[in-house]
């Protein structure tokens, strides 16, 4: 290879994106002459039921309904999580007491909660919710605890010395400092959410992509099935994105000082 | 400048029989340690590694309980941290929060404290950062500065509040020696307009005699004061006149040869 060549693929992704071309194309081309079955689509067809499902409003609207209940849960989790992960991380009494829970609670994967919130919540809305809100709970609590506890003590020690109310401290010291470590587990907790968001769609829904898609699979509308998988796929990176965008807001002091910029 | 006997009779703040053990049955940090430190004095508090002078600055700042004896500043024990004194701690780039510019950092210092209004509070932490020689750098985050700059901006929080007394934990010990000598100028400079009273601990004796009016000796660990000796240099002290004067050369050895006395003691006596 030549050296301009390694240089480009050095210097920049765009290699990467050629892949996806590469392979997109290799897809097509596998579809068109060497695999002729229904269930391995010409990409082509695949946009062109895509766009249809875009146009006439199905996908979105099934976007939208995975959004609602994914944020809603997300959203729930990120407010509880940081709430008993500051408070077991500064109060050692807390901690002694929820510890143990925690650890007992923390294994057991998020889908495995279903069958009892059938039971319970019935098989709504709510149940739906409910599920991503307690499997995006733990990476969120965890790594605010996590932060929370490895605060320098210098760093009390100085609100202290300012004369900061416990408050005060947690406002304009403990989250801040913490701040890292809780967007940390925020970014793991939202890829979670939506895989359950997807999962609770797929096994009782009448709405939302994991719903359209599994749906599509059982009427045979493959080309359909591969357009919601594709429309999950841009979805998820675009959540990822704007995500690391906040981030970056948010703790530039903490990734410029880290040097991860 | 007071006489000793002047500040002596101040007892401006008294130790008094201090003692600090960190369990039951574990070894002592300090013992029994009595001094006093007179209104607008410069004490420097210097001992061996281990010899508890952090522990100590802690109890002083009531950022911890001592096991027995008390601090009393004015007259009053001191359980708690209190607003007329600030504490100045050696790790700066902690003390000083990362996510925090330059003004707000300083700001923080009197956010809670004084409740003015917007630009009132701008103002006042502007000045502080002109004292200190930052004013340029208000908008800079502190990863952007050196380890001077962010010492600086822990003594502008510490002076916003208008402190009576700083309380300083190795202050200068993690800087080069170009920045020590000009924090250990500003310092002097500040402690002279701004009537403070300092307690300045350090483990370098050149340090100590250099900035202060009365270095307090200490003990190998457990931490017992060793000896109190009077500094009588004239300010403003200046880093080559004075460091050459026979006075200071005097004190120099004096103190170097009863720290070594006591880092030999130290070792006799550990286990």
């Amino acid at each position: 290879m030549s050296s301009r060549v390694i240089h480009w693929m050095e210097s920049s992704r765009a290699s990467g994106v050629l892949l996806i071309v590469l392979l997109l194309g290799f897809w097509q081309f596998s579809a068109l002459y060497l695999m002729d079955t229904p269930t391995w689509p010409p990409v082509t067809r695949i946009f062109a039921v895509w766009y249809e499902n875009v146009v006439d409003g199905t996908l979105i609207r099934h976007l939208l309904a995975t959004l609602w209940r994914q944020m809603l849960g997300y959203s729930l989790a990120v407010l509880l999580g940081i709430t008993l992960g500051v408070l077991m991380g500064y109060y050692r009494i807390l901690n002694n007491l929820f510890e143990p829970l925690v650890e007992i609670f923390r294994p057991i994967p998020g889908p495995a909660y279903l069958p009892v919130l059938i039971l319970f919540v019935g098989i709504g809305h709510e149940m739906k919710v409910v599920l991503i809100m307690i499997a995006s709970l733990f990476p969120i609590l965890l790594n605010t605890y996590g932060g929370v506890r490895s605060i320098d003590p210098v760093q009390l020690d100085t609100a202290r010395t300012l004369g900061l109310t416990t408050a005060q401290t947690m406002r304009e010291v403990v989250l801040p400092a913490a701040s890292p470590q809780i967007l940390t587990g925020m970014r793991i907790s939202l890829a979670i959410s939506l895989i359950l968001a997807i999962l609770s769609e797929m096994i009782v829904s009448t709405d939302g992509l994991g719903y359209f898609t599994l749906l599509a699979e059982r009427t045979f509308k493959v080309p359909d099935m591969y357009a919601g998988i594709f429309t999950l796929a841009i979805f998820g990176y675009a959540l990822n994105r704007l995500f690391l965008l906040g981030e970056s807001k948010l703790i530039r002091w903490h990734l410029e000082s880290s040097g991860r910029r | 400048m007071y006489s000793p006997q002047e500040y002596a009779s101040m007892d401006y703040l008294a130790i008094d029989r201090l003692s600090k053990q960190f369990s039951a049955h574990g070894q002592a940090a300090c013992k029994d340690i009595s001094f006093a430190v007179g209104e607008r004095e410069f004490v420097a508090l210097i001992g061996p590694s281990g010899c508890g002078k952090s522990t100590l600055l802690h109890i002083v700042a009531g950022l911890s309980a001592a096991t027995s004896g008390a601090v009393r500043f004015k007259g009053a024990a001191v359980t708690a941290p209190r607003p007329e004194m600030t504490y100045i701690f050696q790790q700066y780039n902690k003390s000083i929060f990362p996510w925090r510019s330059v003004i707000d950092n300083v700001g923080l210092g009197v956010k809670y404290r004084l409740q003015l209004p917007r630009p009132e509070m701008e103002k006042l932490v502007r000045e502080q950062l002109k004292r200190v020689g930052l004013d340029r750098y208000a908008d800079y985050f502190p990863y952007q500065l050196s380890g001077g700059m962010q010492q600086r901006v822990a003594i502008a929080r510490a002076l916003a509040r208008r402190p009576e007394m700083l309380l300083m934990d190795e202050p200068f010990s993690a800087l080069d020696a170009m920045m020590r000598v000009e924090l250990q100028d500003l310092l002097l400079s500040l402690w002279q307009q701004v009537g403070l009273t300092i307690l300045f601990v350090t483990h370098d004796l050149d340090e100590a005699l250099y900035l202060a009016q009365r270095v307090v000796v200490l003990s190998a660990s457990p931490g017992t004061v060793a000896k109190i000796v009077e500094v009588p240099l004239a300010y403003p002290r200046s880093q080559v006149a004075t460091r050459r004067e026979p006075v200071y050369l005097e004190l120099r050895a004096q103190l170097y040869r009863l720290m070594v006395e006591q880092v030999i003691a130290g070792r006799a006596e550990a286990p």
